[in-house]
């Protein structure tokens, strides 16, 4: 059973079109990945999932329709969202921050503290004086306290040092295994080593939909993304 | 040093005055980034609802009377807001310009509405007793009534904090201040927040607008332009969304401004516009604003 269809969804912001008829299908409990160049309208999609854009054609979450529904809801329905630069509320304590998004009776700090001891010890730290790293902790953290459906997880190892790169991917492998995931990511390796799937976008269309096993085609990669299958 | 003590106390008490009027303005374009030039209509339908609540519910100008009229008065304003808010504000959310244009479209209705009800002139309010006394202090005799402006204030303010500080709805108001599409994005219904706040900002308002008709003496149509200004130079002084911010730049100015008019001849208002011009060219994020990313 497919968790999460994309069919023809376009998306136009001020006049200018960025997603033409984008079609795809995050199956559950797997790890899609949505790759392509800068610019092609990767998170432009994430957005459009979530309903902070506009878009038209198809968006259907367990089986429901929820294009044209409230962000709030949308999310409700078992979303989660980790946004690109992480957007932590820096004037509040990495606590507010997560119980701000703690809805569930029963919040998984347990889970949460285990992937990432260090925001215990932080919790009445402001996020904003944390770490490119530590806030990137703080926003997988967030998308991780309810018992979600799916998780949109946009970049996570952006501009991250190498040492937390290694343990965000980490952290992100542990979830891996039982939750439905879209990840949006540059790193290859990680991409690699978590996703089963990948959907490669280009100009706001997908241009390839498969099995994460053709990134280890040199030649695949190269035409796709325009890099090697190693690095970045 | 009499003087100074009284101009200092009558300061503070108008800039009491200032951040009543501020407090509401701040959160709600913080939160909502709407720039409500309806403010001011809240100001006045609270002191309209004050006068006529002393007037007609409880029949004499007594201490607690007055302070039942003044939460009336609050309680009326904060429901005007949140009416307005619900049928012309929430379906121009991110609509700015329109945002700009209804409000000032409010309040010259609701103006125009209570001049042809009542006419223009000031409707004579009646002080409590108590208010109308002074008690000495280093010398100086200060009128009691600023007492209470400032009293009120700071019980807003505090109730303000604790709101804001240890309430759930106070999380979302921060958070909403900061990044209102992450906010959703958590899941959180932002527009409930964004209801309460303009509910908050009509109630202090109101509250406001009951003190003021006390500290002007009566109640008219005509009350709220100068003090809607004072409003917004508090709330740019003091930085967008930040409660803390107003009451540090609302006290500022009213004490600017009574020493100013007190030894320079009623150059306050000159004096007032310059600190908001200095404030806008080095700091435009307002004293305790923050750098918009």
């Amino acid at each position: 059973m497919s968790t999460l269809k994309l069919t023809g969804v376009k998306v136009d912001i001020k006049g200018s079109q960025i997603l033409h008829g984008v079609s795809f299908t995050a199956e559950e409990n797997k790890v899609t990945a949505l790759l392509g160049r800068n610019g092609v309208g990767k998170s432009t999609t994430i957005k459009s999932i979530l309903g902070i854009y506009g878009a038209s054609g198809s968006i259907e979450f367990d089986g429901q329709s929820i294009i044209g529904e409230q962000t709030y809801k949308i999310v409700k329905s078992g979303i989660a969202y980790v946004p690109e630069d992480r957007e932590v509320f820096a004037g509040l304590s990495v606590r507010e921050n997560l119980d701000l998004a703690a809805r569930d009776e029963n919040p998984q700090w347990d889970l949460v503290y285990d992937l990432f001891p260090e925001l215990k010890t932080r919790a009445n730290q402001r996020a904003g004086t944390l770490s490119g790293g530590q806030q990137q902790m703080v926003a997988i953290s967030r998308a991780l306290i309810n018992k979600n459906k799916i998780l949109l997880i946009d970049e996570p190892t952006k501009g991250l040092a190498p040492k937390l790169v290694t343990e965000v991917a980490d952290a992100l492998a542990r979830v891996a295994g039982s939750t439905t995931m879209l990840l949006v990511e540059q790193n290859l390796p990680l991409v690699k080593r978590i996703a089963e799937n990948i959907v490669v976008m280009d100009q706001g269309k997908v241009v390839f939909e498969g099995s994460a096993d053709r990134l280890n085609d040199e030649v695949f990669v190269k035409q796709m993304l325009g890099v090697s299958g190693g690095h970045n | 040093m009499s003087t100074f003590v009284l101009i200092l106390a009558t300061g503070i008490g108008l800039g009491a005055l200032y951040f009543l009027v501020a407090s509401g303005l701040s959160l709600i374009y913080g939160l909502m980034g709407v720039l409500n030039f309806a403010h001011g209509t809240f100001l006045t339908v609270g002191a309209f609802v004050g006068l006529f609540a002393m007037q007609s519910l409880f029949h004499s100008s007594d201490a607690i009377p007055f302070f039942a009229a003044m939460v009336l008065g609050g309680l009326a304003a904060g429901l005007f807001a949140l009416l307005m808010e619900q049928l012309l504000i929430k379906k121009l959310y991110e609509r700015h310009i329109d945002q700009a244009l209804v409000t000032v479209g409010v309040s010259l209705v609701v103006g125009a509405l209570l001049a042809g009800w009542f006419g223009n002139d000031l409707r004579l309010m009646m002080l409590p007793g108590f208010m109308n006394e002074a008690w000495m202090v280093a010398g100086a005799a200060i009128p009691v009534d600023r007492l209470v402006y400032v009293a009120v204030a700071v019980l807003l303010l505090l109730g303000n904090f604790a709101l804001l500080k240890f309430t759930r709805i106070g999380l979302v108001i921060r958070a909403g201040v900061e990044n209102r599409t992450m906010v959703t994005a958590l899941g959180v219904n932002v527009k409930l927040a964004f209801s309460f706040v303009f509910f908050l900002g009509g109630f202090a308002a109101g509250i406001g607008g009951v003190l003021i008709a006390a500290y002007s003496s009566g109640v008219s149509p005509l009350m709220a332009g100068s003090w809607l200004i004072y409003g917004f130079i508090v709330v740019v002084v003091g930085g967008m969304g930040s409660v803390g911010g107003s009451f540090a730049a609302a006290m500022l100015i009213g004490i600017l401004k009574q020493f100013t008019n007190y030894y320079a001849s009623s150059l306050g208002d000159f004096v007032i516009v310059a600190v908001l011009v200095v404030v806008l060219l080095t700091r435009p994020q307002g004293l305790a604003g923050k750098v918009s990313a």
